[in-house]
């Protein structure tokens, strides 16, 4: 399992549009990618999960990936998170 | 007539009738139903359709609004695909055996709940979006198309609320206005308002009765005028056509050549006083400061102004500009602008008085220290420096004695400074009559109109009462600027004009013709000289007026 931790820069934070490029982004590999703040947990397959977390600016989220391409997976996803976020 | 009052989300007037935008609202009812299985087959359809719709949404708004907003189609469909959404749906007919449109509605109404509870304004507006998708799923359902607005003349549209995929179903050509009771400054509406460039009003509790009367939209007020008295009507009227053309000069000439339809081209820059007018030269696409008036250092103060105060505003005015060309003009004190501190005696004729250059030459002190802190900025940008009020090729040679002794001090100090072009003002009539002499001596010339008007015709520009006979289109006036100009150039010198002429749209085709390299004007009107500047044609037989005749 790989893991990493992120301080959002986005004045919106995780709103509908990165979320919905994360989605897209992590549909694409095997690997289980979770995001999480505070005691919450979003799968990032799942929009609504994502929003609802209610990250923003400021707030610190980590992500946990884990599967077959977790290198791969962890690679694309943390420079997309870099970009977007 | 009736006012209602709201928050404005973007400013401009509209006038037209009102329509008042009414939701079908899907009317869903609770069936019990036995084949669960084929009910979660229509689910699976509808979502099919709904994707393929907002796909074509999607195409559209992208045309439309552009791809940044047309994103929430693109994040409509992923939410149609969200695996929670989904499950919830399939799982309440399961295990409640409801139909579909139930539990579309159902799950709709929860997860929209769930982002109104958020504690974030933002996400509060994501449950229009929910509800939205919900909405387009059981119209699928019910066998519904989409409905949107039909009208063949334009409109006012008011409604309670509106969700995105509505705003965008809209003919754009036949909207005015968008006025709505719910909404926010983050909804797609208050976007798609700025996107379009029309008025936007929320939170206004209009009454149902107002649908289809004569209507105002105040988008700089925030207010909807329902049935406005003529005497409102006439004043919106005026102040929508000003509107009109500002927007139309920003829109359509911001980034664009100051050059005539027969391709010939000028500089068109901005007149400072301060630096705080920099914002508006920016917002106004000027190409360079043509005047930066410095008195205001000295105005402001009850001492005079240090070399390194001096030296922070000319760098924030020249970083501001980030390389556009800044032309500093060099202290004018005296005339009509007094400062205590000066002690200069109470004059007889101040304008023809003891003020600006020879203020600088009597009390060369004053003067190093604004020349040295102006070099000292030079690295920042690009400075140009013009004096005012010349008469002799002398005060030039003195004033280049003194600019070389300056960069002589910085350079054995170490301190790195840019060359700096030199001009001098053209707004005594002696200068204009040695102007072929003092090309020699200057890299430009700027030309003062207002001064060389009063010197010219012999004019106080402070006397009322010679008003009448203050001629700015002087054929005197006019033939100096042409001598100007020639010799100007005959000497190797790029010619301006940092006077109110320069901004005389009737006569800026003149300018032209003659050769003008640069006028400087207000910034707020450096657009619309463009304007004129771009509508104008050299080659059109009719442009040689009589004016033109008696300039040459």
């Amino acid at each position: 399992m790989k893991e990493f931790s992120y301080i959002i820069k986005d004045e919106l934070g995780i709103h509908a549009r990165p979320a919905g490029l994360l989605v897209k982004k992590a549909s694409s590999f095997q690997s289980n990618i979770t995001i999480m703040k505070d005691s919450k947990k979003a799968d990032s397959r799942k929009i609504f999960s994502l929003m609802s977390l209610g990250a923003k600016q400021g707030d610190t989220i980590t992500i946990q990936i884990s599967g077959e391409d977790e290198d791969e997976a962890f690679t694309a996803v943390s420079e997309f998170i870099k970009e977007n976020l | 007539m009736q006012k209602y009052n709201g928050k404005s989300v973007f400013g401009g007037i509209a006038i037209g009738k009102t329509l008042i935008f009414r939701k079908n609202e899907n009317q869903v009812r609770r069936k019990h139903i036995t084949n669960t299985e084929a009910e979660i087959l229509r689910v699976d359809e509808a979502r099919e359709k709904a994707k393929e719709e907002l796909q074509e949404l999607y195409e559209k708004a992208v045309i439309e609004v552009g791809e940044q907003n047309a994103m929430i189609f693109e994040v409509h469909q992923m939410m149609l695909d969200d695996q929670d959404y989904v499950d919830s749906v399939i799982h309440m007919i399961k295990t409640e055996e409801i139909n579909a449109e139930f539990a579309v509605a159902s799950a709709g109404d929860n997860f929209a709940e769930m982002f109104a509870s958020m504690d974030d304004e933002y996400m509060k507006e994501r449950a229009a979006d929910v509800k939205d998708i919900s909405n387009r799923l059981i119209k699928i359902l019910q066998g519904n198309s989409d409905s949107g607005i039909q009208s063949e003349v334009p409109y006012i549209l008011v409604a309670d609320d509106l969700a995105p995929s509505e705003t965008l179903q809209l003919d754009k050509s036949k909207v005015l206005a968008f006025v709505t009771r719910k909404g926010s400054t983050n909804s797609h509406t208050a976007i798609l308002a700025r996107m379009m460039n029309i008025p936007a009003l929320i939170g206004v509790n209009y009454d149902e009765s107002c649908d289809g009367k004569d209507a105002i939209v105040d988008g700089y007020e925030g207010a909807l005028v329902i049935e406005p008295t003529i005497e409102i009507l006439d004043s919106m009227k005026e102040k929508q056509q000003e509107d009109h053309y500002k927007k139309k000069l920003q829109l359509e000439l911001k980034g664009k050549d100051n050059v005539t339809l027969d391709g010939k081209r000028i500089d068109i820059y901005a007149n400072i006083g301060s630096v705080s007018d920099v914002a508006a030269v920016l917002q106004n696409d000027a190409g360079g400061i043509g005047l930066f008036r410095s008195e205001f250092l000295y105005l402001e103060k009850h001492t005079f102004p240090t070399e390194e105060e001096q030296f922070q505003t000319y760098k924030a005015v020249l970083e501001n500009m980030a390389g556009k060309k800044v032309i500093i003009r060099t202290l004018d004190i005296g005339a009509d602008k007094q400062v205590d501190y000066f002690g200069l005696e109470k004059e007889e004729n101040p304008a023809m008085g003891y003020r600006a250059i020879r203020i600088c030459l009597n009390q060369p002190d004053i003067f190093r220290t604004q020349l040295r802190a102006i070099y000292r900025a030079s690295v920042y940008g690009t400075v140009a420096i013009m004096y005012p009020m010349i008469i002799s090729v002398d005060e030039v040679k003195q004033i280049k004695e003194i600019v070389q002794s300056i960069k002589d001090e910085l350079t054995s100090q170490g301190i790195p400074f840019h060359d700096v072009e030199q001009g001098v003002m053209i707004e005594t009539p002696a200068a204009v009559m040695i102007s072929d002499l003092l090309a020699e001596e200057v890299d430009f010339f700027s030309i003062g109109t207002n001064d060389l008007t009063q010197y010219t015709l012999a004019i106080d520009r402070q006397n009322p009462k010679l008003d009448p006979i203050y001629n700015a289109h002087h054929p005197a006036v006019l033939r100096m600027i042409r001598m100007v100009v020639e010799n100007g150039h005959k000497g190797g010198c790029w010619v301006g004009i940092c006077g109110e002429l320069g901004a005389d749209t009737t006569l800026i085709e003149e300018f032209i013709n003659m050769g003008l390299d640069e006028v400087s004007v207000s910034p707020n009107l450096v657009l619309s000289v463009r304007d004129k500047v771009r509508n104008t044609n050299l080659s059109d037989p009719t442009f040689h007026s009589k004016k033109s005749r008696e300039v040459y």
